[in-house]
C-alpha cells in the first residue's frame, strides 16, 4: 500500500528552518491499522499528510500503490485522494451550511457521480454509522460524536482503500471516544481498510496493529501486533 | 450541489450578500439613471433641435453677411407734415448673409446629401407713424424720428408713431414637393392646410397658430406682408418662432432677395454622414457655415444645458466612482469571506474537490450576488428615472443667435414686442437679430432604455465576476495542508 523511504520535510520558520519529518522510512501493508504517537509538533500531522497527499516532502518518496505522490501532478495526487483516500479530522471539519447527507454526498462530486447516486450512497454511509435519521439535519443540529460519525460517513462513502484519521477523538468524551473507536475497529475489519490514526491517546493506540512514535521528526515502531507473515 | 451549495452559503451570508448587493444595486442604479437622464436630456435636445431646424433637418447653411453687403430695400416717402405715413416692409433677416440659390442645387448634389431646401428668413415690420406740423430751418427735408441726421428745424402740433406688430417670416422652398425641410415641417397642422408646390408663386400663407391666436387670424383671413395682402391658408402649431410661412418665391419678392436665399437646409443621407456632408459643404461654399445638431446643441444655454452638463459630467461620474466603489467593496468582501472559509476549501481539497471547482462555487456565489445586485439595481434605476421624469422641472433651451451662427428655424428679428425701429435707422433690425435669442421649453422625460438595462447586466455580471475572480484566486492559492492546519 504506502511505501515510504527518507521522507523529509522542511519548514523555514523565522531565520531558520525546522525539520518536520527527518527522514522517515515506513511500510504500511493493505489492511494495516497503525496508530501514530508522539508530542506535539514532533510531525505526526505532517507525515499523515504526506500519505494523504495533501503536501510534498522535501525530499523522498512516499509511494502509494506504487506511484510515487511526490512525483505526481497536482491533478493526479487530487485524483487519487478523491478516488481511495478517506480524512476525519479532529474538528470534524463538516460543511456547516450543508445538511449530514449532503456533508457525506460532497465526498462523491469529484467522482462525477449523479445526484441519485450519490443520494443513495449517502444515505447508505450514514446508515452504516447509526446516523440514518439523522440525515436532514445540519452539524449544527448533531452532537460531536454524531459529528465525527458524519465525517466517516463521509470518509468511507466513496469506499476508499485507506482512512486517515488526525486525532478523531481528540474533542470527544471518554464514552463517546469509545464508541467511535468501536465503529471505527469494525469498519476497519470490515471493509478491510488501512487506517491509519494519529493520537496522543493511547487508549486509541492500544486497538491498533502496530503503533508509532514520533519524535523529532523520527518515527519508531513501538508495538506490532500484526499476525505473522506465513 | 452546486446549486444547494451556493444556496446554503448566500443564506449562511445573508447579511454579507445583502451588502454586497447592495452596494452593486445602488452602482447600477445609478449608471442606468444617469443613463436614462442623459438620453431624457439628449432626447430633449433633439426636441428642441427639431423645433428649431424641422424635421429630417441635419445641417443648415447660412453665411455671415459681409461688411456693407447688407442692404435695405429702399424707399423714398413723401411726406406731408401732419399727414399719417403707413410702412409694411419685409426685410431678410441682417444676421445672416445671402447666398446664391443655385448654391441649393450645389450642395444638393454633394455626396452624401440627401435634400436640400433654401429659405428666406425676414421679418416684416409694420409701421405707422403721423408726421408732425413742420417749420422748415435751416435744413432740408424731414426725416422719420429715429432716423437720425440732425436737422434744425422744428416741429409743431402733436406727431405719433404706432410700431405696430413685427412678425418673423419663412419663405418656403415648394419646389421640394412632399414635405419640405425646415420648421414648416415640424408643425402640426390645427386647420386647413400647408403650402403645396403649385403655392410657389401665389399670395399663400401659413401662419403658427400663437401668431393667429394673437392677430386674431383664421383660414380665410388675410396677412399684410411687405405691403401685400397674403389669404390665410392654414394654421399650424409648432415651436419654431415663425409667425408665418409664405412661398419662398415670394418672400425673395417682397424681400428684395431675388434668387438669393439666406439659409438652406440639408437633410442626409444618414445621420452617420452628417460630419462628413458638414465637411463637404464647408468645401463647396467657401465662407458658409454649416450649423449641425452638434454644433447647435453646443450653443444650447438655460437649464436643458444645465441638465445636459449635470447627466453627463457629475452624473457620469458619480455613476462610476460609485459603481467602481461596489465593485472594490464586493472584491474585499468576497476575498474576507474566503479567508474566513479556508479550512472549509482545504477539506474539499482533501475529499479531492479540484481548484477550478472550488474557484467555480466561489464565483458562483458573486455572480448570483451580483445578479440579485444587479435586478435591484435595474428596479433602482428605473424608479430613479420615474422620479427625474416626475419631479423635473420643464427646461428652457435657449439658442443665442450671433452674426454667422444662424438659428435656422427662422430667425426673430427684434428682441421684443413694442420696440420700433424704423426702416433704414442705425442698427434696424439687422442688428437687433443679431443679439436675439430663441426659447423653448422642454420637459425632461428620462427613459431607461434596453441597451440601459443591458450594460446594466452586463455590469452585474462583471461585478460579480471580478469578486468571484479575486476569491477565487485566494481559494486557488490555498494548500490543503496549509488550509486544514489553519486554526479558526
Amino acid at each position: 500500500m504506502y511505501k515510504l523511504t527518507d521522507v523529509r520535510k522542511d519548514y523555514q520558520k523565522g531565520r531558520g528552518t525546522v525539520h518536520a519529518l527527518a527522514g522517515v522510512d515506513l511500510v504500511i501493508e493493505d489492511g494495516e491499522w497503525l496508530a501514530i504517537q508522539g508530542p506535539t509538533g514532533h510531525g505526526k500531522t505532517t507525515l499523515l499528510q504526506m500519505l494523504g497527499g495533501l503536501d510534498r516532502p522535501t525530499s523522498g518518496t512516499v509511494e502509494f500503490d506504487g506511484r510515487d505522490l511526490a512525483a505526481m501532478r497536482e491533478s493526479e495526487v487530487t485524483q487519487v485522494r478523491a478516488a481511495s483516500i478517506g480524512f476525519i479530522f479532529q474538528t470534524f471539519n463538516l460543511i456547516p451550511t450543508l445538511s449530514a447527507q449532503e456533508n457525506v454526498e460532497v465526498a462523491l462530486v469529484p467522482l462525477g457521480t449523479g445526484p441519485a447516486g450519490r443520494k443513495a450512497r449517502a444515505s447508505a454511509a450514514l446508515e452504516s454509522v447509526g446516523l440514518g435519521e439523522r440525515a436532514r439535519h445540519l452539524p449544527s443540529e448533531l452532537s460531536g460524536g454524531q459529528q465525527q460519525r458524519v465525517a466517516i460517513a463521509r470518509a468511507l462513502v466513496k469506499e476508499a482503500k485507506v482512512l486517515l484519521a488526525d486525532e478523531p477523538t481528540g474533542n470527544l468524551d471518554e464514552g463517546t471516544r469509545d464508541d467511535l473507536i468501536g465503529l471505527l475497529e469494525k469498519l476497519w475489519r470490515d471493509r478491510d481498510l488501512t487506517l491509519i490514526v494519529v493520537t496522543h491517546d493511547s487508549t486509541v493506540a492500544r486497538r491498533a496493529q502496530r503503533v508509532g512514535s514520533m519524535r523529532k521528526g523520527r518515527l519508531s515502531i513501538k508495538q506490532d501486533t500484526r499476525p505473522a507473515a506465513p | 450541489m452546486f446549486v444547494t451549495y451556493l444556496r446554503r452559503e448566500l443564506r449562511r451570508r445573508m447579511r454579507q450578500a445583502t451588502f454586497i448587493a447592495l452596494g452593486l444595486a445602488v452602482g447600477i442604479g445609478l449608471v442606468i439613471t444617469v443613463t436614462a437622464a442623459s438620453s431624457g436630456v439628449k432626447d430633449a435636445q433633439a426636441t428642441v433641435l427639431r423645433n428649431l431646424y424641422g424635421v429630417g433637418t441635419a445641417a443648415t447653411v447660412t453665411r455671415a453677411p459681409t461688411a456693407g453687403s447688407f442692404t435695405r430695400p429702399g424707399r423714398n416717402f413723401n411726406f406731408k407734415p401732419g399727414s399719417t405715413v403707413k410702412i409694411d416692409q419685409l426685410t431678410a433677416t441682417g444676421s445672416l448673409g445671402s447666398l446664391e440659390d443655385t448654391t441649393v442645387t450645389t450642395i444638393a448634389k454633394l455626396k452624401g446629401v440627401a435634400a436640400a431646401s433654401g429659405a428666406v428668413t425676414a421679418a416684416n415690420v409694420h409701421t405707422t407713424f403721423k408726421i408732425p406740423n413742420f417749420n422748415s430751418g435751416s435744413g432740408g427735408g424731414g426725416s422719420p424720428p429715429g432716423g437720425g441726421s440732425g436737422n434744425s428745424g422744428s416741429f409743431r402740433g402733436p406727431g405719433s408713431f404706432s410700431a405696430g406688430n413685427q412678425v418673423t417670416v419663412n419663405g418656403v422652398d415648394l419646389s421640394t414637393g412632399g414635405q419640405p425641410l425646415g420648421p414648416l415641417s415640424n408643425g402640426t397642422l390645427t386647420s386647413g392646410r400647408t403650402l403645396k408646390a403649385s403655392d410657389a408663386n401665389s399670395n399663400e400663407a401659413v401662419v403658427d397658430s400663437s401668431y393667429a391666436k394673437s392677430a386674431n387670424l383664421k383660414v380665410g383671413s388675410d396677412v399684410t406682408i411687405g405691403n401685400t395682402k397674403f389669404p390665410v391658408v392654414g394654421i399650424v402649431k409648432d415651436s419654431s418662432d415663425t409667425d408665418i410661412y409664405i412661398p419662398l418665391a415670394r418672400a425673395q419678392a417682397l424681400a428684395s432677395m431675388k434668387g438669393k436665399v439666406n439659409t438652406i437646409y440639408v437633410a442626409a443621407d444618414s445621420s452617420a454622414d452628417i460630419a462628413a456632408v458638414q465637411k463637404e459643404i464647408r468645401n463647396a461654399v467657401p465662407g458658409s457655415t454649416v450649423t449641425t445638431s452638434a454644433s447647435l446643441a453646443s450653443e444650447v444655454t438655460g437649464s436643458l444645458s444645465s441638465a445636459s452638463s449635470l447627466a453627463n459630467n457629475l452624473g457620469k461620474w458619480l455613476a462610476v466612482a460609485v459603481l467602481i466603489a461596489a465593485f472594490l467593496l464586493a472584491s474585499l468582501l468576497t476575498m474576507a469571506a474566503v479567508a474566513r472559509r479556508v479550512r472549509e476549501f482545504g477539506t474539499l481539497k482533501a475529499l479531492g474537490w479540484r481548484s477550478r471547482r472550488i474557484i467555480g462555487q466561489v464565483m458562483g456565489e458573486s455572480v448570483a450576488i451580483g445578479i440579485i445586485g444587479g435586478i435591484a439595481g435595474i428596479a433602482l434605476g428605473f424608479a430613479g428615472a420615474a422620479i427625474i421624469s416626475s419631479v423635473a422641472p420643464a427646461l428652457t433651451a435657449s439658442v443665442g443667435q450671433t452674426t454667422g451662427s444662424a438659428t435656422p428655424g427662422g430667425a426673430r428679428s427684434f428682441g421684443g414686442a413694442g420696440g420700433f425701429t424704423p426702416p433704414g435707422g442705425g442698427g434696424g433690425p439687422a442688428r437687433a437679430a443679431a443679439n436675439a435669442s430663441q426659447t423653448v421649453a422642454v420637459h425632461l422625460t428620462a427613459s431607461v432604455t434596453v441597451a440601459a438595462v443591458v450594460l446594466a447586466v452586463v455590469l452585474a455580471l462583471a461585478g460579480g465576476l471580478i469578486a468571484g475572480a479575486f476569491g477565487g484566486w485566494r481559494a486557488a492559492r490555498l494548500r490543503p495542508a496549509a488550509a486544514l492546519a489553519r486554526v479558526e
